[in-house]
């Protein structure tokens, strides 16, 4: 009765931080515009200046913010409950390299250019079969080791072919975007990629929220799981193919953002009484407040320096991360 | 002829004292040059006697980067490595003062001699990287001849009445050029005034998105486009806001290789934006 006063609590708190996140950071930018003049120019119907800046720039930036955040710490929750491992997480596993590989591999071929949904399907088909190798690695009763080992080879491996990828090509500019895609930034996206991004996203947030009941049945164990009418085939299917589709359009238009996926759901947990089916949501709000609360700093710590996304996220990301090894380490001991 | 005799023995000593302050001078005109930076190649090329030219940096002959890329075939093509380089034996090397500064000081441990030329930020830059060209190269008569090219194609330009009109470039990666660069003397010279440098930037900056959109620049230039690769840098040029302030304001399309380095052909680059301030004028706001 108390824990789910709580989580309806905590539900409302995180439903109002991320709207206030999101308007905020339609307000945030350098050409610093009164909130009035904003916001009737965010419904203007005239192309005047304001209002491209604000229906053009600021919005897609904004709705991707939400966007990318609800997929990070929705994939996040969901990781960490079926592989029952609390390092999960989508950029630690290498989804989210892997799916920066593909992307890379879809825009610098020029492939995107003549087919444009070629970007999100790319990243989902490298961030699948990323999910698959670990998975394959750490086995059904994976230590944590085993799949952090695992993620790691596969990220790396991933980055090495993406640097690989950009060096190679003839376009000189192409070698500094590694940094984009290792750590994702929101800065001047467009309408055109909330509009590749959103199906895929829809359709993977729609399979990872089912997964809520078979995740609560799953903390009991695979076999009472199973026993209980949970279809694992079925799990595993939502799990991988929910993941690899919402993050692979999240980082295919954003590039890899790291650690939300990892923190958010880990600070959620305990207002949620311990049930996966309640973090799921929880999570994805606060994944959506992370990220766009990171991007409005950037914005306002070092506006003439486009900041990447994965500095600010790291820094608050790593050593919180260490936090968990070092617990983890005790646990063991 | 006493006269000239006196003459003689009058400068003699002047002259040893100038061969002294300036080597370069009164050492034989070099004859195996190695240029390994595009500006300096480009240079080079212009004012090098036949033969004297060895190789330049193989930038040279990217015709994305390089004006003179059809000539630079004629030379061997070298990436600017010290061990390429000291292999090619040349009795003097031209670099940037940027790049390439730990094989510089290598090549001059090896007892090369290198002469660095900085980037050009201005006319009076070209003149005088051109007239130092030619010292070094000792072919000062070319030099002249060439900065006299230069002074001619930028006189021949109308700078046209394009009072209070304003320009804003836009690099890939939303960069622009504030004042102290050559683009900011190239717009001047086109009698334009450069929004960067009303925003009160110096050398290459960021340029919001927003920023552009909001200074609403009577000529919209754009530089970089050029590459076949895809690149994210050029996703700018796409961006639905870019493209609309392209349509409110007089486009050009600068191609980067008039004003990566400086030299005669920057005066090209004047008459574009010349030409498209003219055109904006013309055409109903």
């Amino acid at each position: 009765m108390n824990d789910a006063r709580r989580y309806q609590m905590a539900l409302a708190a995180l439903t109002l931080a991320t709207l206030i996140l999101f308007c905020l950071s339609l307000l945030v930018g350098p050409a610093g515009i009164g909130f009035i003049d904003s916001v009737s120019a965010l419904f203007s119907e005239r192309r005047d200046a304001i209002a491209l800046i604000m229906q053009e720039i600021r919005l897609p930036r904004a709705l991707l913010g939400l966007m990318v955040g609800a997929t990070l710490g929705l994939s996040g929750a969901v990781l960490q409950g079926y592989l029952r491992n609390p390092l999960a997480e989508p950029a630690l596993i290498g989804v989210s390299a892997s799916a920066s590989l593909g992307a890379v591999l879809a825009i610098y071929t020029g492939l995107s250019a003549v087919f444009p949904p070629a970007l999100p399907l790319a990243a989902l088909a490298a961030s699948v079969v990323a999910v698959l190798i670990v998975q394959a690695m750490a086995g059904r009763r994976g230590s944590v080791l085993t799949l952090i080992l695992a993620g790691v080879a596969v990220s790396s491996f991933a980055g090495a072919m993406t640097s690989l990828a950009l060096n190679l090509s003839s376009n000189p500019f192409a070698a500094l975007e590694i940094m984009f895609w290792m750590l994702g930034s929101l800065t001047d996206r467009s309408m055109t990629h909330v509009w590749l991004a959103l199906p895929f996203m829809l359709a993977g947030w729609a399979a990872l929220l089912t997964l809520g009941r078979a995740l609560d049945a799953l903390t009991l164990g695979g076999d009472t799981a199973a026993s209980l009418g949970v279809d694992m085939r079925r799990v595993q299917f939502l799990a991988v193919f929910g993941t690899a589709a919402s993050v692979g359009a999240a980082t295919a238009v954003t590039g890899a953002i790291g650690f939300v996926g990892l923190v958010v759901p880990h600070l959620l947990r305990p207002l949620t009484g311990g049930q996966p089916s309640r973090l799921l949501p929880t999570s994805a709000l606060g994944g959506a407040s992370v990220v766009l609360a990171a991007d409005i700093l950037v914005r306002i710590v070092a506006p003439e320096r486009d900041l990447k996304l994965g500095v600010l996220t790291a820094i608050v990301g790593a050593p919180f991360f260490l936090w968990l090894v070092w617990r983890e380490r005790r646990k063991v001991a | 002829m006493p006269e000239t005799r006196k003459g003689r023995a009058l400068f003699a000593p002047l002259a040893a004292v100038l061969a002294l302050a300036y080597p370069a001078a009164a050492a034989p005109a070099p004859q195996r040059v190695v240029s390994m930076n595009l500006c300096t190649d480009e240079m080079a090329m212009l004012i090098a006697a036949p033969g004297q030219l060895h190789s330049v940096s193989f930038l040279a002959a990217d015709p994305i980067s390089s004006v003179l890329a059809p000539e630079a075939s004629r030379y061997k093509a070298n990436h600017g490595q010290a061990e390429e380089i000291f292999l090619m034996q040349p009795d003097l090397v031209l670099a940037g003062t940027y790049t390439t500064g730990a094989t510089v000081d290598l090549l001059r441990r090896l007892g090369i001699r290198v002469e660095q030329f900085a980037p050009e930020n201005s006319f009076d830059d070209i003149r005088a990287g051109l007239r130092r060209m030619g010292e070094v190269l000792g072919q000062r008569q070319r030099a002249e001849d060439l900065v006299a090219d230069l002074d001619r194609r930028l006189a021949a330009v109308k700078a046209g009445d394009h009072d209070g009109m304003t320009a804003a470039i836009y690099y890939a990666n939303s960069y622009t050029s504030g004042s102290g660069t050559l683009i900011d003397d190239v717009m001047a010279k086109a009698g334009l005034t450069n929004i960067a440098t009303k925003f009160g930037y110096a050398g290459m900056e960021r340029l919001p998105l927003e920023l552009l959109v909001l200074s609403d620049p009577d000529l919209l230039v754009t530089a970089d486009r050029g590459y076949s690769a895809p690149a994210l840098a050029q996703q700018g040029f796409d961006h639905p806001a870019f493209r609309a302030q392209a349509a409110l304001s007089g486009a050009v399309d600068l191609a980067s290789r008039y004003t990566i380095c400086g030299a005669p052909f920057t005066a090209e680059a004047v008459r574009l934006l010349s030409q498209g301030a003219d055109a904006r004028k013309a055409a109903p706001k």
